[in-house]
């Protein structure tokens, strides 16, 4: 099935089966790889994306669901002339990344957090950020940061 | 891990996607948010043949005021309804519910519909709405009929929709002021509840339904009928899992969900009480 599907402002049009998971055609079909595979059962939160705005698990979205629809990557957020998004400087400023491995999708559901509730608590924070795991458990920095890029 | 091949069709409207299913027949399934669905195919659990995708069918999505109820469409996300003013004032235990789905980004996907018709009762929303007295309308070939959320679960996973029927409306009674509380244990943020509580109260009348004690959503009777008849929310939580049959799996035995049924409904009537 051809779909064609925005990802950080660039339309890419193709065919899919439509088994193919969101984030195996982000990946393997268009070649954007800073996101994640963790658990792969919507469980980890490596792979999310935002769909129209909001984050979403891309492992369990099927490609043919995003036909139409706009995505941000973790590709997507920094200008283009190489400035960081606030979110992004702030996990770089707060140290909030070990092995980096939950990072992108940690940045994405951050950024998505802060557009839902521009001004959370440590407590918010914690509970926004429940869908995603780091199994280095660096979550203090991750909220830290999370903190610092709300201010 | 990659859902078995399947065709994939689009339905603009729900007299569309009926149609569709209904040509499609009984290896056909209703595509809406996925998160049910979409896990199941995964693992190859559930392999339908053909799915009809429902999520665009867009005026399906609303939370409209209905005089003495509130009436949810059945592609109304769990995001929505939690951040619904209409839901947080007038069947606010719904909207707290909501909250509890998942994680974020489940809730922007998720939706009340969905997770209704999949009829799974370690869901949170299942047993909320049945705790609520809910009526769930469903569309078919002949037209709409209404069916109320205690004659809805039939068996683990299994509904009293036909094949050829699609949730359309969910339709909740307004609380006018009642006690209410939603206990749900789990070990960690994001999973199922091992054991979870829907209740409320309002003068002698109450309501408690169990998440996860039993292949179908449980409306806890004994316990509504203690408390009617004068006993204390200790006795009364004593009557927790009368009507349950729960299972064991790897969280928790028989007899430990048993226990955390009778504890979380006392905090639960507790609360719902304060």
């Amino acid at each position: 099935m051809e779909i064609s599907v925005t990802i950080n402002g660039v339309t890419h049009t193709g065919d899919v089966e439509p088994r193919t998971l969101l984030v195996h055609y982000i990946r393997e079909h268009v070649g954007l790889t800073g996101t994640n595979i963790g658990c792969d059962t919507s469980s980890c939160g490596a792979c999310s994306v935002h769909l129209d705005g909001e984050a979403v698990k891309s492992c369990t979205v099927l490609a043919v669901q995003a036909d139409g629809h706009e995505l941000t990557t973790i590709e997507g957020l920094a200008a283009e002339d190489g400035t960081l998004h606030p979110m992004q400087q702030a996990f770089m400023d707060n140290h909030a990344l070990q092995c980096g491995y939950c990072t992108p999708g940690m940045v994405m559901a951050a950024t998505s957090l802060l557009q839902e509730n521009p001004s959370p608590t440590e407590d918010d924070v914690r509970i926004g950020l429940e869908g995603n795991l780091c199994r280095c458990t660096g979550y203090h920095n991750i909220v830290q940061a999370v903190l610092a890029a709300a201010k | 891990m990659i859902p078995a091949a399947f065709e994939y069709v689009r339905a603009g409207s729900a007299d569309e996607a009926i149609s569709m299913i209904g040509e499609h027949g009984d290896e056909a399934k209703f595509l809406a948010g996925g998160h049910s669905l979409i896990p199941l195919m995964k693992l190859r659990l559930a392999q339908p043949t053909v799915l009809v995708d429902i999520g665009r069918v867009n005026d399906l999505s609303y939370i409209r005021d209905g005089g003495d109820h509130v009436a949810i469409g059945a592609l109304t996300r769990h995001m929505d309804v939690e951040n619904s003013e209409l839901l947080r004032s007038e069947v606010p235990l719904l909207a707290h519910a909501a909250s509890h789905v998942g994680d974020p980004q489940v809730r922007h996907r998720g939706t009340l519909g969905g997770t209704i018709a999949h009829a799974d009762p370690a869901s949170d929303l299942p047993a909320t709405t049945l705790a609520l007295g809910a009526t769930y309308v469903a569309q078919g070939p002949n037209g709409t009929r209404e069916i109320a959320a205690a004659d809805f679960y039939e068996g683990f996973l299994e509904s009293a929709l036909a094949p050829d029927e699609m949730l359309t409306e969910i339709r909740v009674p307004k609380m006018d002021g009642a006690g209410w509380s939603f206990q749900k244990f789990n070990r960690r943020a994001q999973d199922w509840a091992i054991v979870g509580v829907a209740a409320w109260r309002r003068n002698g009348d109450s309501a408690v339904a169990l998440v996860n004690m039993g292949s179908v959503p449980v409306l806890a009777t004994s316990v509504s009928s203690a408390l009617s008849s004068g006993a204390s929310i200790d006795d009364a939580a004593e009557q927790a899992a009368a009507e349950a049959e729960p299972q064991a799996d790897l969280n928790a035995s028989v007899e430990y969900r048993t226990h955390l049924a009778k504890v979380l409904v006392k905090r639960a009537l507790t609360e719902a009480s304060g």
